[in-house]
C-alpha cells in the first residue's frame, strides 16, 4: 500500500455509462505513468441497479484492489425504480450515495450530482453527519444540468470529471486525448466543453481536499490496459485456437465474445450454438477434425458440458474449456465474484475423472496458462479446463506490451502426417490402431478425418486398439492405465512451466495459501505483514489436478502453519490440499469469503492475525476455520 | 497438397471396402430393421463415390449407435441425443469430408430435439439419418417419442397419453432442406434416397422406419408400403413448401392408422450454412484443417492485431 494512491470509485445504475467512463479515466491514468487496478461490481440488470467501478493507482506497483476507498463520484441512479414505502429495494437513486458510505476512507472525498440526488433526500439518509464524524470533503455539484446543456445528459459523468480535476489538480489532458479516441469529433468536442464546464463550476468551492492525484513519470516501456478475459482470449488466439463454440452466460461471455470479435480476422471460426451440450459436443467435433478448439461457459452452462467433457476424456479428444466462476448454486449472484465451482470441475460427468484444470492468478498468468492448457490439450489429448471467476475477467490492470510478444503455436499436437500413418500400426483388417498399447508418455498418436489410411472409431464406450467397442477385461485396465497414466508426465511438464507462484522470504514462519484470483491480494499482504513484523510467506497455486504435491508438501513443512484463502463457504482447496497430500490438517486453516465481494488486502492481514492469535474475527463478512484439531 | 489425400480420390469403389475386418457381422436382432440402414448405406456409398476415409459418421446412443461398428469409415460413436453437435463441427473444421450422422428415435427426437432443431434450422451440409422404430429397443422397450398414442409400456403402463411426434414436419419447420422417409422393408429406396440425402447440398433428414421384432412385436412391419413418388394416388409438388407440409401431416397420421407411405417430401436448394457463413466472412476459405497440416502456414499474432487498442 502507499500513501499516495487514488482509489476512485465511480458509482450509478446500470446504463450510466459507469463502465465505459472508469476504462477511459484508467487508460488516462495509466498513459500518465501510473500502475492502474480496477475492480468492478454491478447487479444482473440492464438498466438501473446500483453499479460502482473501482479505479486504484499508484507510481508504484498496484496488482491488486485496495483497501476502500477515498474518492467518490457518485452519479446516481437514473433508471431507478420509483421507490414505495414497503418496497425491499429502497430508495434506489440515493444507492450509489448510501451504498458506499461503509468503504469510504477517512478524508475521502464524495462528489455526487445533485441534478439526480436531492441534497435534501442526501440530507436525510445522514451523508453531512457521517461526513463530519468521518472528515469527508463533499461537492454537490449539478452534473446533469452541465451535461444537458453542452450535449447529452449521459455526459454528466464527464462533467464529473471536470469537478475532480479542479479539486484533486488532476490534469485531464490524457483523459481528453482517449475521449476525441473513443468519440467521433462532434461529441469528443461536447465532451471536452463539458469537461471544462465542470472544472470551472467546482472553481466556487473554498475549501480543496488533503488529497492529490498520485503523479507519476511515464512508464519505461509501453503499457496496455488488458483484463482477464483479454488475456484469456489473446492467449487462446497465440496457442493457435481458430474454433469457438459457446452460449452466452455471464462471466464467461467476455471470452466468448472477444474471440467471437477477433477469430473471422484469425481465420477462424466462432459458433454460438443452441445450449452447452451443443457447445462442448461442437468443440469436440472440430477438434476431432484436426482443429485447436475451445468451449467454456459458467457454472450452470459448465454443468451441461459434464457430459460431453467425459466423452473427451474417454475418446482422448483435446479440447480446452474454460469455466468462468460466479457466485453459486444454481443461478446464484450472476454477476459478483466466487471460487466455489472447484470441485464441479475437478469430478462432474462419471468415472475417475481424466482432466488437467488449471487456475490462473492473474492477468499475465491467464495469458500463460491458457497456452499451456493448449499445448497440454493436444500433445497429450486430454481435456484440460482453465478455472477462472468474474473478478479475475472484469478487472482491468496495467501490464507491459512486450509481454504479449510471443510465438504463435499452430502445431496441432499428437497426430500423425498421411506418411507417418503409413507407417503406423494397423488392424489386419486395415483399421488404425488408435488406441495401442504401446505408447510414448502414455499417448497414442491420433489421426483425423480425410487421412487416409487413418480411419478409426472414437466412442464413448470402453474400446480396443482400433476404437471399437470392448468389455474385455485386460484391455479394459491397460485402457484406464494409459489415460490415467498421462499424469504423471503432465505433472512433470507442468512442474517445468512453474505455474505455481512463490512470494514472501523463504525462511518466513507462517504460509498462506491461495489459488486464483486472490493470489496477487495474498501477496500485497504478505507484504503488509512482514512490514509489520510478522515472518510471512505466500505460495499462489495453479495446478489444481494435477496437484502439484512435492511443491505444495515442501511449503507446508517449511512453516509452523498456513492460512489457506479462497472465497468460497467450505474451504474446497484446502480439503482438494488435504486429499491430495493425506496430511497437514492440523496446519491449514481456512479464511473464507462468499458474500459476492473479493478480499481487500486488509482484510487478509486481519484473518492472519486472527489465525497466529488463536482468537475469532471481529464484525467481518469472512469466516476464519481453525485447523483440524484446533 | 492437401493433407487429406482420401478427399475426393478418384477410383472403382466397391461397397465391401465398407464392411469393418474387426466386426464384419452386425449383433441386431435377428429380423432388425438396422440390418437395412447399413445395407443401404454400403449401397450408397460407391453411387456418391466416396471411400471410407473420407467418411465421418456420427452416431447416438442405442442399438442405431452400433452401426459404427458395422460400417467402416471414420467414427465418433458419441453421447446420447449429441451426435449432431459433433458433427456439424466437424462439417465445419473440414468440409471436404463426408459428414453423416445417425441415431435412434428417442436419441433424435428425444434427448436431442433441440440439436436436431437447430441443426436443420442451419443447414448444415450433412445426412441425418433417424432410425425409427417407435420404442427405446436397448434399454428394453420402453414407449419413445414416436410410439403412437396409447402405447403400453413397463413405464408407461396405462398407455401413452401423448401423442407422437411428428419428425417430418418437425424437420420442414426447423429448415431442413432435403427431407425423406423410407422403411427398412424398402432396401432399393432407401439407397437411392440415402445417396439422393448424400449429395443434397444442405441437411438432408431421413426418417428411416425400422422395424424392432423383440420389443416392439406388436408394430407393423411397415408393410405393405408405399413410394409417393411412384403412386398416381399422391400428387404434391416436393419443392413447395405448403405442399410439402401438408403432406407431410397425412404421412406422419397415416402411420398410425396402419399405412406406411414413403419417399421424398420435400427439397429445397437454399446455401447451405457453410456457404451462408463464408458469404458473411465468418468462416476461411480453405478448409480449416488443413492449416494446422501446412508447415508454410502463416500464424497471425495477438501482439501485432489486438494489442495496440489497449495502449
Amino acid at each position: 500500500m502507499t500513501d499516495q494512491e487514488l482509489i476512485w470509485r465511480i458509482a450509478g445504475g446500470s446504463g450510466d455509462g459507469i463502465d465505459s467512463t472508469s476504462r477511459n479515466f484508467a487508460k488516462a491514468l495509466m498513459r500518465s505513468g501510473l500502475d492502474v487496478f480496477t475492480h468492478r461490481h454491478y447487479p444482473s440488470r440492464i438498466r438501473g441497479g446500483h453499479t460502482y467501478v473501482e479505479v486504484r493507482a499508484a507510481s508504484e506497483e498496484v496488482r491488486s484492489r485496495g483497501d476502500g476507498y477515498n474518492v467518490l463520484l457518485a452519479l446516481g441512479d437514473s433508471f431507478a425504480r420509483n421507490p414505495q414505502e414497503d418496497a425491499y429495494y429502497g430508495k434506489e437513486e440515493l444507492k450509489p450515495l448510501t451504498e458506499n458510505f461503509d468503504d469510504l476512507r477517512e478524508g475521502g472525498v464524495i462528489i455526487y450530482d445533485e441534478g439526480l440526488i436531492d441534497e435534501e433526500q442526501a440530507e436525510e439518509v445522514g451523508l453531512h453527519e457521517k461526513a463530519e464524524e468521518n472528515g469527508w470533503y463533499v461537492y454537490p455539484v449539478n452534473l446533469r444540468a452541465i451535461a444537458k446543456e453542452h450535449g447529452r445528459e449521459v455526459m454528466r459523468n464527464n462533467a464529473g470529471i471536470g469537478v475532480m480535476s479542479t479539486l484533486l489538480d488532476f490534469d485531464t489532458s490524457y483523459y481528453e486525448e482517449i475521449i476525441g479516441e473513443v468519440f467521433n469529433e462532434e461529441i469528443a468536442e461536447a465532451n471536452r466543453t463539458v469537461i471544462r464546464d465542470g472544472a470551472g463550476t467546482a472553481e466556487e468551492f473554498d475549501e480543496h481536499p488533503d488529497l492529490q492525484m498520485p503523479t507519476a513519470e511515464e512508464h519505461d516501456e509501453e503499457q496496455a490496459l488488458v483484463s482477464g478475459s483479454d488475456a484469456i482470449a489473446y492467449g487462446s488466439l497465440d496457442a493457435g485456437c481458430r474454433f469457438i463454440s459457446g452460449y452466452p452466460m455471464t462471466p464467461w461471455t467476455d471470452v466468448f465474445t472477444i474471440m467471437s470479435q477477433n477469430l473471422p480476422k484469425f481465420g477462424g471460426i466462432s459458433e454460438q450454438v443452441e445450449d452447452e451440450i451443443a457447445a462442448a459436443s461442437l468443440a469436440l467435433g472440430a477438434s476431432h477434425a484436426g482443429v485447436k478448439a475451445m468451449s467454456g461457459s459458467s457454472g450452470g452452462g459448465f454443468a451441461l458440458m459434464s457430459e460431453p467433457l467425459g466423452l473427451a476424456e474417454m475418446t482422448e479428444t483435446p479440447v480446452v474449456l474454460v469455466e468462468a466462476m460466479r457466485a453459486g448454486p444454481s443461478t446464484g449472484m450472476p454477476t459478483k465474484p466466487e471460487q466455489a465451482d472447484l470441485e464441479h470441475v475437478l469430478y462432474t460427468s462419471q468415472g475417475d475423472s481424466t482432466r488437467v484444470v488449471l487456475a490462473p492468478g492473474n492477468h499475465e498468468e491467464c495469458y500463460e496458462q491458457i497456452r499451456t492448457a493448449f499445448e497440454i490439450a493436444y500433445d497429450y489429448q486430454i481435456p484440460t479446463v482453465l478455472i477462472y471467476d468474474q473478478k479475475l475477467q472484469g478487472e482491468l490492470r496495467n501490464i507491459n506490451v512486450s509481454f504479449f510478444d510471443r510465438e504463435p503455436d499452430g502445431d496441432p499436437g499428437s497426430v500423425l502426417t498421411e506418411d507417418e500413418i503409413e507407417e503406423a500400426a494397423h488392424h489386419n483388417s486395415g483399421k488404425f490402431q488408435r488406441f495401442n498399447y504401446d505408447r510414448d508418455k502414455e499417448v497414442s498418436p491420433r489421426t483425423v478425418p480425410g487421412q487416409k489410411g487413418g480411419r478409426y472409431l472414437a466412442t464413448g464406450n470402453e474400446h480396443n486398439e482400433s476404437g471399437h467397442i470392448s468389455e474385455d477385461p485386460t484391455n479394459r485396465v491397460l485402457q484406464m492405465d494409459s489415460r490415467l497414466g498421462k499424469f504423471e508426465y503432465i505433472r512433470e511438464e507442468l512442474d517445468e512451466k512453474g505455474n505455481q507462484t512463490h512470494y514472501g522470504p523463504d525462511e518466513a514462519q507462517y504460509g498462506i495459501m491461495t489459488w486464483g484470483s486472490h493470489q496477487d491480494t495474498v501477496f500485497e499482504a504478505v507484504d503488509r505483514l512482514n512490514e509489520a513484523g510478522h515472518s510471512v510467506k505466500a505460495l499462489g497455486v495453479s495446478d489444481m489436478m494435477p496437484y502439484p504435491a512435492e511443491e505444495v508438501t515442501a511449503f507446508l513443512e517449511s512453516v509452523e502453519e498456513c492460512l489457506v484463502v479462497e472465497m468460497n463457504a467450505t474451504g474446497q482447496f484446502r480439503g482438494l490440499t488435504q486429499k491430495e497430500l493425506g496430511r497437514f490438517g492440523p496446519k491449514l486453516s481456512s479464511l473464507l469469503k462468499y458474500n459476492g465481494n473479493p478480499f481487500e488486502p486488509a482484510e487478509i492481514v486481519e484473518g492472519f492475525e486472527t489465525s497466529i492469535n488463536g482468537e475469532e474475527l471481529g464484525d467481518t463478512t469472512m469466516k476464519y476455520v481453525p485447523a483440524a484439531g484446533d | 497438397m492437401s493433407a487429406f489425400t482420401a478427399i475426393g480420390e478418384d477410383r472403382e469403389i466397391d461397397q465391401n471396402e465398407f464392411t469393418p475386418g474387426i466386426e464384419p457381422q452386425a449383433t441386431w436382432c435377428p429380423g432388425c430393421g438396422d440390418f437395412s440402414v447399413l445395407k443401404a448405406l454400403k449401397q450408397a456409398m460407391p453411387e456418391v463415390g466416396r471411400t471410407p476415409d473420407e467418411v465421418l459418421l456420427c452416431t447416438g446412443i442405442g442399438c442405431s449407435g452400433k452401426l459404427n461398428s458395422y460400417f467402416e469409415s471414420y467414427g465418433f460413436h458419441t453421447i446420447h441425443g449429441r451426435s449432431l453437435p459433433v458433427a456439424r463441427a466437424a462439417k465445419l473444421a473440414n468440409p471436404g469430408v463426408e459428414v453423416i450422422a445417425a441415431g435412434g428415435d428417442g436419441d433424435g427426437y428425444g434427448i436431442g430435439g433441440n440439436h436436431f432443431m437447430h441443426t436443420a434450422r442451419e443447414n448444415h451440409d450433412m445426412t441425418y439419418i433417424v432410425f425409427n422404430n417407435e420404442i427405446f429397443g436397448l434399454t428394453k422397450g420402453q414407449t419413445s417419442p414416436t410410439s403412437p398414442k396409447g402405447h403400453k409400456s413397463k413405464t408407461q403402463p396405462s398407455g401413452s397419453a401423448k401423442d407422437p411426434i411428428r419428425p417430418l414436419s418437425l424437420a420442414l419447420a426447423s429448415g431442413a432442406s432435403y427431407v425423406a422417409r423410407t422403411a427398412a422393408v424398402n432396401p432399393n429406396q432407401a439407397a437411392d434416397i440415402l445417396a439422393e440425402a448424400i449429395e443434397h447440398d444442405g441437411f438432408a433428414h431421413v426418417d428411416f422406419l425400422t422395424q424392432c421384432p423383440t420389443w416392439n412385436k406388436d408394430a407393423r412391419q411397415y408393410v405393405p408400403y408405399v413410394d409417393v413418388q411412384q403412386s398416381d394416388d399422391f400428387e404434391f409438388d416436393v419443392t413447395d413448401r405448403q405442399e410439402a407440409g401438408e403432406m407431410m401431416y397425412e404421412v406422419e397420421s397415416k402411420l398410425y392408422e396402419g399405412e406406411v407411405l414413403t419417399g421424398r417430401f420435400y427439397k429445397n436448394d437454399r446455401p447451405s450454412y457453410g456457404e451462408e457463413k463464408r458469404a458473411t466472412g465468418e468462416m476461411p476459405e480453405e478448409p480449416l484443417a488443413e492449416r494446422y497440416f501446412d508447415e508454410d502456414a502463416q500464424w497471425e499474432r495477438a501482439a501485432d492485431e489486438l494489442i495496440e487498442k489497449h495502449t
